[in-house]
């Protein structure tokens, strides 16, 4: 599949304007503006520090940002915003270390929070969760704990756990950063397949081949400002600032 | 008017045993209550909160258990009459129990990792959810074996409660003492009764500690 520019129109599901945020005196996000729209596959790379995990973090508020505004599905957010859980549930997210619940068995990781947070019925839960326990290709292996595991069947599982609440937009923080080289290619091919059925998705992660065949758009961050961001073959053929020109030339293959 | 250390006497100590389990249990029991208060209260989001746990776990870290039964004991005598000892002594040990507790349960709690937390948070639970369902039940499994070692403790200073007259083994063989002046045989029956009830306690902290301390669901 390749990438198509822009995605369906409308008015954006998440809005990014001017939000800063610091940690301390340490200024992480400057300034950010941004739009995603319902349908669109975001990748976001920069160096390390660039402030891309505080970024994704601020959408559903893990971190809270001091400036600016965030806007999602025409309700603003920030801390003391009302019904930030229930955006919240709105936003599915998956971290670079799984952060599964280890005391819970692969379907209660997968039916506990539509349980607890949405009061969906247990039958009714579980046959959610099979669902996309499915669709990450891993139905077998529910009733394990995610300790008996491997790295890459966890995550697809933390995907499953984020996809039963189905949410409007899916979060990835370097999904597969903590994976062995032969388990990233499932759980890429797991997010494609996301990608096909139309999530809307912002993906922090360095795996290029991802960003160039699902992407309709690729953001470029250091120190914790958007230098640049195009389309993917624009992105790779002509980036336009020399920094990103550097951070190319040290992630993607020579020649 | 001595009499010689005797079965009758020996019975007497191991009836005693039972005082000791009662103050123990209640104890334990009511400072597991207050000690799940104290350390969520300590952990909470609310600063005021961990204030005020924080001064109840330092007032009663730092003040011997003795002075807390003397203060629980005579105070209440002064106010309101008599107090039976087993309530003043029921009353300071739960207290002292649930600040120990309570900062051991913080602990624990504080051992997990902030990613459980994001991950229920990002899931949508909010904070009562989260560490009923993802934080508490995890801590607990890390719990279990510091929880038994304080029981162990727990049994031991029930002994002081013997000074406010209330008659468990150590004060029952202060008793038989009296009566029969064999002191060095007295206590070190008392001693190996004390054993009995803890060693079991100790052997089982340990085999909980291998149990629960390495495997990782
Ligand atoms: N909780 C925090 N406290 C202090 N500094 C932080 C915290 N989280 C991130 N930072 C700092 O903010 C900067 C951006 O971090 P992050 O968004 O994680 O970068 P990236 O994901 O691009 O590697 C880094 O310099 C990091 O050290
Ligand atoms: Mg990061």
């Amino acid at each position: 599949m390749s990438a198509t520019t822009g995605a369906a129109g409308g008015e954006p599901i998440i809005t990014l304007e001017g939000v800063s945020k610091r940690f301390g005196s340490f200024q992480a996000l400057r300034n950010i503006n941004l739009e995603v729209h319902r349908g669109e596959r975001i990748v976001i790379c920069g160096p390390s520090g660039s402030g891309k995990s505080t970024l994704i973090r601020c959408i559903n508020q893990l971190e809270h940002h001091q400036q600016g505004r965030i806007v999602f599905d025409g309700r603003e957010i920030g801390p003391h915003a009302h019904g930030l859980d229930q955006i919240r549930r709105e936003i599915g997210m998956v971290f670079q270390s799984f952060n599964l619940f280890p005391h819970l068995t692969v379907l209660q990781n997968c039916t506990l929070a539509p349980m607890k947070v949405r009061s969906t019925a247990r039958a009714e839960a579980e046959a959610l969760a099979r669902r996309y326990l499915e669709r990450v290709r891993i139905p077998e292996q529910a009733n394990k704990y995610p300790g008996q595991l491997s790295g890459g069947q966890q995550q697809r599982v933390a995907i499953a756990r984020a996809l039963c609440m189905n949410p409007k937009v899916m979060l990835f923080d370097e999904p597969t950063s903590a994976l062995d080289p032969e388990m990233v290619k499932e759980v890429l091919e797991t997010m494609i397949g996301l990608a096909e059925d139309g999530m809307t998705m912002l993906c922090v992660t360095h795996e290029m081949g991802f960003a160039r065949s699902v992407a309709h758009r690729v953001i470029f961050m250091d120190a914790g400002e958007i230098v640049e961001q195009a389309p993917p073959e624009t992105f790779f053929a002509h980036p336009k600032s020399e920094r990103t020109r550097t951070f190319l030339g040290q992630i993607l293959p020579h020649g | 008017m001595f009499h010689h250390f005797g079965t009758n006497d020996f019975l007497f100590l191991v009836a005693a045993i039972r005082w000791t389990l009662a103050l123990s249990a209640i104890a334990f029991i009511g400072g597991g209550i207050g000690g799940l208060v104290v350390a969520l209260a300590r952990t909470a989001p609310l600063a005021p909160l961990r204030l005020a746990a924080t001064g109840y776990i330092q007032l009663f870290q730092g003040t011997p258990l003795l002075m807390q039964l003397f203060l629980v004991f005579f105070g209440a005598n002064m106010f309101g009459g008599r107090i039976d000892p087993l309530i003043a002594a029921a009353i300071a040990l739960t207290l002292n129990a649930a600040a120990f507790l309570g900062e051991i349960w913080r602990g624990c709690i504080e051992a997990i990792p902030r990613g459980q937390w994001e991950a229920a948070t990002a899931l949508g639970l909010r904070y009562p959810a989260a560490m009923r369902d993802i934080v508490l039940p995890q801590a607990a499994r890390i719990a279990v074996a510091p929880t038994v070692g304080f029981l162990v403790l727990l049994v031991k200073s029930t002994s002081l409660a013997s000074i406010i007259g209330f008659v468990e083994i150590t004060r029952a063989g202060q008793i038989i003492n009296n009566a029969t002046f064999q002191p060095f045989l007295v206590f070190s029956v008392v001693a190996v009764l004390y054993f009995a009830l803890c060693w079991p306690l100790s052997l089982l902290s340990r085999h909980l500690e291998t149990r629960f301390g390495t495997v990782s669901r």
